[in-house]
């Protein structure tokens, strides 16, 4: 088998998995199944609903019976169960919102239960911009669904015809003051009906919780104290737990003299497994004080393996690759043509969780309990059942909320560390809490890329042809297998890394947003995949489209310039999509685009840079204009002005979608200015804040102001990820204007910048 | 030993050189001051000892007798938070939020000092706080807020003024 064909194979074993979890998670026997083409876009998030399930709406098709989604208690109690998690990014209150506009029951009546193995329905990863377009689209119909049979029944028990019957406020309400509570309506089993394809839903003229500004449910706990992360966890008799990580990637512990450490206070036990060395403690700084000196007394042997960090580029371009054309169009077109060629490139970057990972877990005989900060309680317990021998119902995973992830960090990691040490000592909760140092070189990077394009133009100034490069590794490596975990890796019976896969179009991985949305007569655009991963990597926040977009949008400026064009001017040209001409003309308009300063003309150093992108070609739609100054005098480049405009949808909560747009675009801002994990020939060197260095409050924008375009009733599109390519491209193409100087290769205030800019 | 804990005398059994926040979070039970890196590099364990603003990750408890300690818990509840608490949940300056413990202690020491901070000086004190959702400017706008609250006569804490 050829490496790609056997790639292939991987994809149809994920299909069955996918099937085994959606009979095991709702009992249903009677969906058919046909082999979905893209089935492995759950690693990025998606979810392909097979058979007759594909009709549903959102998730419905993963966990088609009502009650999967929507329970009533006869005393009235109100519960909605989804399978995604709430990250830090809001989805908790959007999804309460949603099931509150449906199912007309008041907010503060509503339950949600998030991500839990025993209790929601499997909806994959947490990822991908998919929580509200996946879950909200189903809790949405499911509500309305619900609502309907409601009615429906409290007609029957009132003897009165259902269209003379309304729902408000979990009541039933009829004429001459005829009512029903929900709770009195319900009976067992009344919802325990498959969910239809098609539902009545509000339309948006009748709403009063969605497309409202309804605050953040979680905050209020947040600023004052309360319990809201994992960390924050204290069970009875519960230990803590640090981990003795290998020093480089492939270090094998020789030896290590564990009689004075035992002999420690507090120490509970020491558990080695090969590679795996990790320590318990009754109290949370004994544990850490037994690690250093157990860190100090292991001997391993270690291998130089990395690239050389300063020639990052041309080492990935000498990995071997497997090139997929993931978009060709030939028109013959040969009118005469300049060209224009670039090459971009990022490097390694890092999630760097302000919080470091942790994970509680507490095992028994043959089962284990785990919270974690997972984007993935299933897939995670797919991983810690195969770690463990156990069977996949014997671990029980529960989302806890952690610091903000950005992607696949090192939750499943410090997840798997924890249930593997509580096996070793059943009865006795372990919390497992990862140190800043372990994040930073443990934790699953963001890839390094390179992107290579050239174009050329007519005499017109349209673009004629356009060939598109980018050379990537995978974008996830997240569980499934106990081998995509650390601890699974570094036992001494070790599980097999799974194989590198390719993500598919249309969302794609390192080819996220590879493709133009413009409109090119002729065009080609190639993924060169590269297996190898001499840095362990895996999904960071909008996988390949921050570099896509950065060099696509980065090109497209030096073509306007080329065509003598405006740059908005020029993008417009080139593109059909209403939604697409509406963000820009919104972001141009509400920035005074027309009337910027640029290029020094209106003050020295002053500059303007504007880009767009659709999220994966197929979720919000947001573009970015910034205004920069150059202050010569100080050698630095300020970012003064920031303005956005986003399309997503019918909006479920505007300052949500606001927080979402203004964290990518600071998000973005950080990691295309500032950020590189370093490493030399064998370890990773950037292990702490002063080696990763990251946005702080001096470098923040003076303004961020971001705009909605309102497409009320329009479906939910994705927007957590929307902001990150353009906020990246618009800032490069600020500094052009600015200093007439293209940077190409991120970070951007990287060594060297100063001198190639003049300041 | 003994350690004062928003305004309450606590008997603390642990080894006199565990830093403070281990001590605040395992002993005292309580949640808000955060682990971040243990270097005092990024804000998330910040607590408030005698006005000053501190890395609770790399102070030992055995410096702290005596002094007086705040900690989020001790500006208000969410029953009745205090005016930074406030301003945090009237501007929904948070996304994860883990950063935000820290950085309401830095603003409370500052505003404590000087309600009347200029956008220059909250940004200067702020500078050794690292937030990663990327919510600098709804951080920036409510910790303005708050002085404004201040201002019209808080003392910045609802529950130990």
């Amino acid at each position: 088998m050829t490496a790609a064909s056997k790639r292939l194979a991987a994809r149809k074993d994920d299909v069955n998995v996918s099937r085994r979890a959606v009979l095991r998670g709702t009992g249903a026997l009677i969906i058919s199944f046909a082999l979905p083409p893209l089935a492995s876009a759950r690693q990025a998030g998606g979810l392909e609903p097979v058979g007759a399930a594909a009709r549903l709406p959102g998730s419905l098709g993963r966990a088609p019976f009502l009650d999967a989604w929507i329970r009533i208690d006869a005393d009235g109690t109100v519960t909605a169960f989804t399978g995604k998690a709430e990250l830090g990014q809001g989805v908790k209150t959007a999804l309460t919102q949603v099931v509150s506009e449906e199912l007309e029951v008041p907010l503060d009546r509503l339950k949600l239960v998030t991500a839990d193995t025993e209790r929601t329905p499997d909806e994959g990863y947490t990822a991908g911009s998919h929580s509200l377009q996946d879950s909200g689209t189903a809790l949405r119909h499911a509500a309305a669904q619900a609502r309907e049979i409601l009615i429906l029944e409290a007609a029957r028990k009132l003897r009165t015809p259902p269209d003379r019957l309304k729902a408000a406020n979990a009541t039933v309400l009829g004429p001459n003051g005829a009512r029903l509570t929900y709770g009195e309506i319900v009976a067992p089993n009344l919802l325990h009906v498959q969910a239809r394809p098609v539902t009545p839903l509000k339309g948006p003229a009748r709403f009063t919780v969605m497309d409202r500004a309804i605050p953040r449910i979680d905050i209020p706990a947040k600023v004052t104290g309360g319990a809201a992360y994992v960390q924050d966890m204290r069970l009875p008799g519960m230990l803590h737990a640090r981990v003795v990580r290998p020093p480089s990637y492939r270090a094998q512990l020789t030896t290590v003299d564990m009689t004075s450490v035992e002999r420690m206070p507090g120490i509970v036990t020491i558990v080695r497994d090969g590679n795996f060395l990790a320590v318990v403690a009754e109290r949370e700084f004994q544990a850490i004080q037994a690690m250093r000196s157990l860190a100090a007394a292991a001997r391993w042997q270690e291998r130089p393996t990395l690239p050389k960090q300063s020639e990052l580029s041309a080492a990935l371009l000498k990995l071997p690759a497997e090139d997929f054309t993931i978009f060709e169009k030939r028109a013959g077109v040969t009118a005469p043509a300049t060209s224009l060629a670039a090459t971009y490139s990022r490097p390694y970057l890092a999630h760097a969780s302000i919080g470091p990972s942790c994970a509680v877990a507490l095992a028994d005989k043959d089962s284990v309990t785990l919270w974690s900060h997972t984007q993935g309680v299933y897939p995670d317990r797919q991983a810690i059942a195969e770690l463990l021998g156990l069977a996949p119902e014997k671990v029980h995973c529960i989302h806890v909320e952690g610091s903000g992830c950005y992607g696949h960090n090192g939750a499943d990691d410090a997840a798997a560390d924890a249930a593997l040490v509580a096996s070793r000592l059943p009865g006795r909760p372990i919390r497992m809490q990862w140190m800043r140092e372990q994040e930073f070189a443990w934790e699953p990077f963001g890839p390094a890329m390179v992107a290579r394009v050239r174009a050329s133009l007519d005499p017109s100034g349209q673009i004629r042809d356009w060939d598109y490069g980018v050379w990537s590794n995978t974008h996830a490596t997240r569980p499934g297998p106990a081998g995509s975990t650390l601890a699974g890796q570094h036992v001494e019976h070790a599980f097999p890394i799974p194989p590198p896969r390719v993500l598919p179009q249309p969302e794609g991985g390192g080819d996220r947003n590879a493709i133009p949305l413009y409109s090119l007569p002729q065009a080609k655009v190639v993924h060169h995949f590269l297996p190898t991963m001499p840095v362990r990597v895996s999904a960071l926040r909008s996988l390949g489209a921050h570099m896509n977009v950065f060099a696509i949008e980065s090109f497209m400026d030096e073509l306007a310039l080329g065509a003598g064009a405006d740059p908005v001017e020029f993008r417009l040209r080139h593109l059909q999509d209403p939604r697409a001409r509406d963000v820009i003309t919104t972001t141009a308009e509400r920035f005074g685009w027309a009337g910027r300063r640029h290029g020094g003309r209106k003050g020295p150093g002053t500059g303007c840079g504007f880009a767009f992108a659709r999220y994966k070609n197929l979720a919000a739609y947001c573009a970015v204009a910034m205004q920069v100054a150059v202050q010569y005098e100080a050698g630095r480049i300020r970012i003064e002005r920031v303005v956005a405009a986003v399309d997503t949808g019918q909006v479920v909560n505007p300052d949500g979608v606001r927080n979402q747009i203004e964290g990518a675009i600071l998000q973005s801002l950080s990691w295309t200015l500032y950020e590189k994990v370093g490493f030399d020939d064998t370890r990773i060197t950037s292990v702490d804040w002063s080696k990763y260095p990251i946005l702080r409050f001096d470098a923040v924008p003076d303004s961020v102001e971001v705009h909605i375009v309102d497409r009320a009733g329009e479906p939910f599109l994705g927007c957590g990820e929307a902001g990150q390519g353009p906020a990246a491209a618009a800032v490069a193409n600020a500094i052009a204007d600015a200093t007439g100087k293209r940077l190409r290769d991120l970070p951007l205030f990287g060594a060297g910048v100063k001198a190639a800019i003049g300041i | 030993m003994d350690l004062k804990v928003n305004g309450r005398i606590r008997a603390v059994d642990a080894d006199p050189q565990t830093p403070l926040l281990y001590v605040l979070r395992e002993n005292l039970q309580l949640n808000a001051a955060k682990y971040g890196c243990g270097l005092g590099q990024c804000g998330a364990c910040t607590v408030i000892v005698d006005g000053q603003a501190v890395f609770s990750c790399i102070v030992p408890i055995q410096v702290l007798g005596g002094k007086e300690i705040t900690t989020l818990e001790g500006l208000g509840t969410i029953e009745h938070p205090g005016p930074l608490q406030r301003a945090f949940m009237d501007e929904q300056a948070a996304q994860c939020g883990y950063c935000i413990p820290g950085m309401i202690m830095r603003a409370q020491a500052l505003l404590q000092r000087n309600a009347h901070a200029s956008d220059a000086e909250i940004r200067t004190q702020l500078q050794s706080h690292l937030c990663r959702c990327g919510t600098h400017v709804r951080i920036l706008r409510a910790v303005r807020r708050a002085a404004g609250l201040m201002q019209r006569g808080g003392s910045g804490s609802a529950v130990n003024p």
